[in-house]
């Protein structure tokens, strides 16, 4: 077991470095920062010498070699927006996109799993049809005309809710006041997560459905729900862990728009501002924040299923 | 697929099951629906010159008025007729989703296509890029390369094309895997067949069908994708309408609770090309491979 952990994490890290290495690339291509800086006050010298404090005026292979060198001794640069630490701008808005994404996971997974399961058990009736129907609306609507429907009905129309930030402003925050806010966000977000997710459970249950011990246990006469609930859902389970571990980058993506749109004060946010601003150290930052979770999630599921089906050889 | 039905060992399957792929594609009713609908939308935005007297661009009547007789669906703020932009921008969108699965299709078949086949260091290579392509937050990808590029239509098709291609390379690198040890590939090698001729004349007709429907699922994804990107205003500018950036002027509070008809039209637009693509694409699963119930 040990052997196979070191194997995958020994996997990792080339995929890891593959990673820093498209980004930075892709970053450089971007054009430099200092472009963002002239104006009638910037004096050429004043550029040359951020240019020179920055390390901007090396190769982009250096750059990158001392960008390298600087994150293995746990540095990962300074903003050249806002010259704070780019671990303390994330640190201090990884929080609020934790909360956003783990709601809308939780949620959206609490309407994927009954209906995926559901509509599995009931294959090619009317009911299946209709869950499934219903999955690819969800999957269809793009999360940001969703967002605007829900802001229009549920603030605009009704005002029933706040459309923006994560709390009212002047008011501290207490848990209540950040709840109703991330109703709509998680709302958005969670749909989308089910989705895509509905059919992959319907699928995967509909494959274990169709296995010889499942006719073994009907054979047996311990009833549909039984059946259902202790043989096939248990081991359908575990393909839906593997989805969850897919749904990380998915979610992220949404995370960026849908804080967008709501203000969520998150790593999006300060994402989609550093892109536009092209502050290189927050954007490389964050993309290796996103890689190293996304790769924590496939090791993570690997190691599940390894742990929990016998068959899988390690 | 005619090839496939042609292909001596798929013949006798073709005689056992005599219901062919369209009869059970129309038994999938809602895609059949769904492909009408699909067809009207794409008949009226590319008649769109013929079907509307205004130019997309330009203004043709007051600002901000609702609907009416001679503006079905009302005027935006600088006075250009909805239902014009709308027409042009499902163009757009309906040509960036194409172009955008166009492209990725192609790379992801070759890719899938030399990796399954040759194998060795260059699958094991291939497959740890499109693990890192995979692994990483598509939105980010995107918006970097969006902020490399000058926005534009261009641009975004190429963006989106270069993003979407590790699902289709996964896919066909595992049907190589599997179609290189039927029996008909072995007998072809066996026989010397060049391997051009495997390749393209025996394994790729055979994995069309799992790759059709997938680029479906992957057009769908485009629109979506292009009209996220346009209503963040990184994608296709103004004044060239696409039903991104129509939904760009929504997040203006007076548009958003004001004047509906600038911004609900263009979304609903969006939901039922995906919708109907997304439809189309599950009725083509059950059609053209009955095993797969995914």
């Amino acid at each position: 077991m040990g052997k196979y952990v070191l194997k995958k994490l020994l996997l990792a890290i080339p995929i890891l470095l593959g990673i820093t290495i498209i980004d930075y690339g892709l970053m450089s291509l971007a054009g430099s920062p200092l472009d963002m800086l002239t104006g009638p006050r910037m004096t050429q010298e004043a550029i040359a010498l951020r240019a020179e404090r920055w390390g901007l005026n090396e190769p982009v292979y250096m750059q990158y070699l001392h960008w390298l060198w600087e994150v293995l001794h746990g540095n990962l640069g300074y903003s050249i927006k806002s010259y704070q630490p780019v671990s303390e701008m994330i640190g201090s808005h990884v929080g609020p996109t934790l909360l956003l994404m783990g709601t809308s996971l939780l949620l959206g997974l609490i309407i994927a799993i009954p209906a995926g399961v559901y509509s599995a058990v009931h294959r090619y009736k009317k009911r299946d049809y209709a869950v499934v129907s219903m999955s690819f609306i969800f999957s269809s609507i793009p999360g940001f005309f969703f967002a605007l429907i829900l802001i229009f009905f549920l603030t605009v129309r009704l005002g029933w809710l706040p459309s923006s930030g994560m709390s009212t402003p002047g008011t501290g925050g207490d848990a209540a006041d950040v709840l109703r806010h991330l109703i709509m966000p998680a709302l958005v977000l969670s749909v989308e997560v089910a989705g895509s997710n509905i059919r992959y459970i319907r699928s995967s249950v509909l494959e274990i459905l169709e296995m010889d011990y499942i006719r073994t246990a009907r054979a047996k006469g311990i009833g549909r729900r039984r059946v259902i609930d202790t043989h096939a859902f248990r081991n359908a389970l575990l393909p839906i862990v593997t989805v969850i571990g897919m749904q990380i980058p998915t979610l992220f993506g949404g995370a960026v728009i849908v804080e967008q749109i709501f203000s969520w004060p998150g790593l999006g946010l300060v994402t989609m501002s550093a892109v536009m601003g092209r502050d290189y150290p927050v954007v490389m930052g964050v993309c290796l924040l996103s890689a190293v979770v996304v790769l924590a999630a496939n090791l993570l599921t690997d190691l599940i299923y390894a742990l929990v089906d016998p068959t899988i050889k390690y | 697929m005619r090839n496939q039905r042609e292909h001596p060992t798929a013949k006798k399957k073709g005689l056992m099951e005599r219901s062919p792929a369209l009869q059970r594609f129309c038994r999938h009713r809602l895609a059949v629906i769904c492909l009408f609908i699909l067809t009207f939308m794409v008949a009226m935005a590319l008649l769109a010159p013929v079907l509307t007297p205004y130019a997309p661009t330009k203004p043709s009547g007051k600002f901000s008025q609702g609907p009416s007789l001679e503006h079905l669906l009302g005027t935006d703020r600088i006075g250009r007729d909805m239902l014009t932009r709308i027409l042009y921008g499902m163009r757009v969108s309906l040509l960036v989703g194409f172009l955008a699965t166009l492209i990725s299709t192609f790379i992801g078949v070759v890719l899938g296509l030399i990796s399954g086949y040759v194998g060795g260091w260059v699958d094991k290579c291939l497959m740890a890029l499109t693990d890192m392509v995979m692994s990483f937050p598509y939105i980010l990808l995107v918006l970097v390369a969006a902020s490399i590029f000058q926005p534009g239509m261009w641009s975004i098709i190429l963006i989106l094309g270069f993003v979407d291609w590790p699902g289709v390379t996964r896919l066909v690198r595992g049907n190589v895997l599997s179609l290189r040890e039927m029996n008909y590939i072995r007998s072809d090698r066996t026989a010397g067949m060049p391997w051009h001729y495997i390749l393209f004349s025996e394994i790729l007709p055979n994995t069309m069908a799992p790759v059709l429907v997938y680029a479906t699922s992957v057009f769908a994804l485009s629109i979506l994708d292009e009209a996220a990107l346009s209503f963040l205003g990184m994608g296709v500018q103004p004044p060239t309408p696409s039903l991104g950036n129509i939904l760009n002027g929504a997040e203006s509070m007076s548009v958003l609770t004001g004047k509906p008809w600038m911004w609900i039209p263009a979304g609903v637009a969006i939901i039922l090309l995906v919708v109907c693509i997304n439809f189309v694409g599950d009725a083509l699963r059950d059609a053209l491979d009955p095993r797969n119930l995914r």
